[in-house]
């Protein structure tokens, strides 16, 4: 049995059934992991004695009434797990064993009994598109190692590409989610900003930072999703709207959608093979009944300069909070109170972390503010009107998730500005604050995967699901297996 | 003012309390140089009359109830803490 | 050359709600350190605040009180600076859309009534306490994280050290009335610091200011800004110039001494909150907490004069705290006399509480109580004399008065029969007095109610004591 052979719905039967046990999934998950994760890096920290404990604990409970019981699952580094170690991938976080409490993803998902494998790779404090800002050894791409996994949720995709997981959850400030899930070839979904509770999410910008399920096909997506959505009290941006049954959207009936395709997205830059893939996947969906346009967004030209400065600036103030008074790696070196500070920080965080807060703090100083932090929130804005226009006549906007298929380790790391261009596609969605997926939609010649990303209206992800799920059930991109370890 | 200079990244670095290094401070000017200079763009965008956006989202008055709540205790709250004595963080005292 | 000094205040005051302004943690004042914290209050990665609704209505209060403008649209800002004690490096507070604006308070010195304008009130969270051990080590208790507090900047309105002291009293004693607040600088729930600066008289432009920290009491902010004021007059007098510094009040030294020269502005980045969305607060919230706002002290002053016909002198007394105005009210609704009550306060209970160092509410007295003993006297049940001894009683042990009466066996004697027969007992004893009476000296009367009231215990009634012992005397 391989764990990426089943959606959750078929192995809960089976466990219903008695087939298997939660102790044959979690021992399956390790495995895996035993098999495959000295070449693709996806976990930082795994969680094997307590996992295993909680699977028999489960098993003898014999209690299926919970929606992902025994689901294996492994969860993004910068999500907060009570007594598991908690990094960010950044060494000022190494010793951090203990974070004291859950994040409110993990408590419903715990109520939820799923069980949580590790902790999985990322760039450090989620600033990155390919994982080689991890401060330990970066997470790498299961259908080519010497392919980035994308980022920052790369460990995240390719633990669940690489069937080290059932599903796992990552974060999204500007595409973290999505980016990964297309590179690894696996479906990743960014909430509306507001959907998911960010309490316990360890923030790089506030404004733009959601949490979302990486899944191997978009009905387990759905059903994660179901679970870590809705409003918490502990955290303010939260929206109090009903979250709807999104497993019961997937009706496999896009008659009469209408679909905008911004030319923007489909734009120089984007690679021929990924243009193809996408127009291909519009005429599934002129095939089953759909409708499309060519539109225009015409600020997205300026959403990665307007991230860039929003998100660093937020990132300056939330990353502060390092310096190594009340937990963390305080360096040895400082013998008074300012050098404790700069030191600690400056040995643990690394060059793009260090580059990021740097520009946010910059565009937020005295004489700075007007010209670089308020206009870009004042372009956001435009960014965001360009969403809601095109969703008074359209009910999904579609086009690729990425200009390219995975590039390859070193290929763009020491030019920042090429690898915030990767981001392109991706960042107006969380300027906008709207949802959107990406799913399978194809491979490149070199057998890369390729993303499609759907994005939908605020609090509509029924309709980016359902879109999502009449795509995969109508191709077979999703059945498609990395060879890594030998696939089974 | 798209240039910065290298006495700015120092004042920056220092407001960011980050320690750099000459070189670091080369390579960052040059860096961040680029990157403010790539921001410039967002100048071609007249938005006099935009307003800005810092929530996506149109929520208003989000409070809680005035009620404690238990939660650690000292011991966990201490539990991280690179040094402490006495119940307290300890910090080294400002002056050298 | 004459200068004319110009005194600015900003005041912080810690709001006593049940728990923080950002998290569910205590607020509470002397518990162990790092004993009433969360993660929230450790600036934990992951954590986010979320506002207390109590604390939005208390700072709301004391804008009102402090005749604000309350806002309509405001929210909360980061402002960005690395200590120990700020667990996130920045603090949340109010930027640019403070919670009120545009207040003021009626203070008087010397006789002189003046309005001193509060440019602003705001709402933000209080910092950790950081002390210094002599050990080379910084210590961090963040107990008071997170705190809710109010920032109140005055416009520089005041001219002399005494008009500063002033407007601190009147401040509390308005902040104290409202209830949101403790207001004891003992304890850091109120802390001031002061700005002061000189110019030539007839010039406009301020004089550069500097800005005094580290005031432990009025007393300390009145002789700082007095010593302050002499020194910026010396530097100017011979030609030097004044620094924008930062300096204390030494209270051994009795002189300002500098802490730290400014350069520039600080640098703290504000930036609107994204983890707090704004408040939007209509007329109806406005009108809900304007409604709990009791009668503050310049009103209650002014009913007492007229209402009650209470001198200027007393009503000021007893209006200076509002536990000694309800305490008042409370002893006369239970039909003592309006005078009586006064005099009783300002008297023996000031005196009781100065001597012991009590606040009102810690004395075993009731208002109750007060007013029962008070009747007991107009009626002639006890004198003023025996009613000192209950009083003692009283203050110290509670209780009713009546019973400590009877049980103690002070009911004064009034029964002119009982009388006689004391009266009577002492002229017997005191023939040389009732001699010298007769033959024109005065004193000696005092002389025999003096045996008469010790023979008596003190419980005899004094007027009739007078009247029977005149009588008696006519009589031999």
């Amino acid at each position: 049995m391989a764990l990426f052979d089943h959606t959750i719905k078929e192995l809960e039967e089976k466990l219903h059934n008695n087939e298997i046990t939660v102790e044959d999934l979690v021992a399956e998950s390790y495995k895996r992991i035993e098999e495959v994760d000295d070449q693709i890096h996806a976990f930082l920290t795994l969680n094997e004695a307590d996992a295993k404990a909680k699977a028999k604990a489960l098993d003898n409970a014999k209690d299926h009434g919970a929606s992902l019981f025994g689901m294996p699952a492994g969860i993004k580094d910068n999500i907060m797990t009570k007594g598991l170690r908690t990094t960010c991938a950044s060494q000022f976080l190494d010793n951090f064993e203990d974070p004291l409490y859950d994040a409110t993803v993990m408590q419903k998902l715990n109520n939820e009994k799923i069980v949580t494998v590790g902790k999985l790779n990322m760039d450090e404090f989620a600033m990155g598109s390919s994982n080689e800002n991890s401060s330990y050894t970066g997470a790498r791409n299961p259908w080519n190692t010497d392919h980035v996994p994308g980022g920052s949720s790369g460990g995240s995709a390719a633990a669940v590409a690489a069937g080290e997981v059932l599903f796992s959850l990552g974060s999204d400030t500007g595409g973290s989610i999505r980016q990964p899930a297309a590179f690894c070839g696996v479906v990743g979904m960014k909430p509306t900003y507001g959907r998911v509770s960010r309490f316990g999410l360890v923030a790089f910008a506030s404004s733009l930072d959601q949490i979302g399920p990486i899944t191997r096909t978009v009905e387990d997506n759905a059903r994660v999703l179901e679970v870590i959505a809705g409003h918490d009290k502990m955290d303010a941006t939260s929206a109090n709207v009903d979250v709807p049954k999104y497993t019961q959207s997937l009706t496999n009936d896009v008659k009469g959608l209408k679909i905008a395709v911004p030319k923007e997205y489909l734009a120089e830059g984007v690679n021929p093979e990924v243009k193809e893939a996408v127009m291909n996947a519009l005429k599934v969906y002129e095939s089953l009944g759909a409708t499309w346009e060519e539109v225009s967004l015409p600020h997205s030209k300026y959403a990665v300069a307007t991230y860039y400065l929003l998100s660093s600036s937020e990132a300056s103030a939330n990353l502060a909070r390092f310096d190594g008074v009340r937990y963390g790696v305080r360096s040895e070196n400082a013998d008074n109170m300012i050098d404790m500070f700069k030191m600690s920080r400056s040995e643990g965080f690394g060059k793009e972390v260090k580059r990021r807060i740097m520009l946010g703090t910059f565009a937020l100083s005295s004489g700075y503010y007007d010209a670089y932090y308020k206009k870009a929130q004042k372009v956001r804005t435009l960014i965001k009107n360009d969403f809601d226009k095109i969703f008074e006549d359209y009910d999904v906007v579609i086009g690729p998730t990425t200009p390219t298929p995975a590039f390859k380790v070193g290929e763009k790391i020491n030019d920042p500005l090429t690898m915030y261009a990767n981001d392109i596609l991706t960042i107006p969605v969380n300027l906008a604050g709207v949802p959107g997926i990406s799913v399978p939609c194809g491979f490149s010649e070199n057998g890369l995967p390729i993303g499609l990303q759907i994005i939908g209206k605020h609090f509509d992800e029924s309709t980016v699901y359902r879109t999502a799920h009449a795509f995969e059930q109508a191709t077979d991109y999703h059945t498609k297996r990395p060879q890594i370890g030998g696939a089974k | 003012m798209a240039d910065i200079s290298k006495e700015q990244v120092k004042h920056v670095a220092h407001l960011a309390r980050l320690a750099v290094t000459d070189e670091e401070v080369e390579k960052l000017t040059e860096e961040l140089g680029a990157i403010i200079q790539y921001a410039e763009q967002l100048n071609e965008l007249d938005t006099e009359n935009v307003e800005p956006t810092t929530h996506v989202l149109d929520l208003k008055n989000v409070m809680r109830k005035d009620e404690s709540k238990e939660w650690i205790t000292q011991e966990e709250a201490l539990k991280n803490a690179p040094d402490k004595k006495d119940g307290q963080f300890r910090v080294p005292s400002i002056l050298e | 050359m004459n200068f004319e000094t110009i005194i600015g205040l900003e005041v912080h005051v810690e709001l006593k709600t049940q728990s923080k302004i950002f998290s569910p943690s205590v607020n509470a004042f002397g518990s162990d350190p790092n004993s009433n914290v969360n993660p929230i209050d450790l600036g934990y990665p992951g954590t986010l605040p979320v506002l207390n609704e109590e604390a939005v209505n208390f700072a709301m209060k004391a804008a009102m009180a402090l005749n604000c403008e309350i806002a309509t649209d405001t929210k909360f800002d980061r402002k960005n600076y690395f200590y120990p004690d700020n667990p996130k490096a920045y603090q949340i507070s109010q930027f640019d859309k403070p919670i009120g604006e545009h207040g003021w308070i009626e203070i008087e010195v010397n006789g002189k009534k003046k309005k001193i304008g509060i440019t602003r009130l705001h709402l933000e969270e209080d910092a950790g306490k950081l002390t210094h051990g002599d050990d080379g080590y910084s210590y961090v208790d963040f107990n008071r994280q997170g705190t809710p507090l109010i920032e109140i900047v005055s416009e520089p309105d005041m001219r002399t050290p005494e008009e500063a002291y002033a407007y601190l009293e009147k401040l509390k004693n308005i902040i104290q009335y409202t209830g949101v607040s403790d207001v004891k600088m003992q304890e850091g729930s109120l802390r001031c610091d002061a700005n002061i600066s000189l110019r030539p008289i007839g010039q406009e432009k301020f004089g550069t200011k500097t800005e005094l920290k580290n005031l432990n009491s009025f007393t300390y902010v009145q002789k700082g800004l007095e010593f302050e004021e002499k020194r910026q007059e010396k530097v100017l007098l011979t030609g030097g110039e004044i620094l924008q510094e930062t300096r204390r009040y030494d209270e051994k030294t009795k002189e300002t001494i500098l802490m730290r020269v400014k350069e520039g502005s600080d640098d703290y980045r504000y930036f609107p909150e994204p983890d707090l969305v704004p408040l939007y607060i209509d007329e109806a919230w406005k009108e809900r907490v304007r409604a709990e706002i009791p009668e503050l002290p310049d009103a209650r002053r002014a009913r007492y004069i007229k209402e009650l016909g209470l001198s200027e002198y007393d009503a000021s007394v007893l209006t200076s705290s509002k536990e000694m105005a309800d305490f008042f009210e409370e002893a006369t609704g239970h039909g003592a006399d309006v005078k009586q009550v006064s005099n009783w306060l300002m008297g023996e209970v000031s005196a009781y509480m100065n001597k012991h160092y009590k606040e009102l509410q810690e004395l075993a007295i009731t208002p109750e109580a007060l007013a029962k003993m008070i009747n007991l006297i107009e009626d002639g049940t006890i004198s003023s004399k025996i009613a000192k001894k209950v009083f003692a009683e009283l203050v110290d042990k509670g209780g009713d008065p009546e019973t400590i009466v009877k049980e103690k066996g002070l009911v004064q004697i009034s029964d002119p029969e009982q009388l006689k027969v004391i009266v009577n007992g002492v002229l017997d004893e005191n023939e040389q007095s009732i001699i010298d009476f007769k033959a024109g000296k005065g004193k000696a009367l005092g002389y025999l109610v003096g045996q008469i009231m010790k023979a008596s215990k003190g419980q005899a009634n004094p007027p009739l004591v007078n009247k029977i012992l005149k009588e008696e005397i006519e009589k031999r």
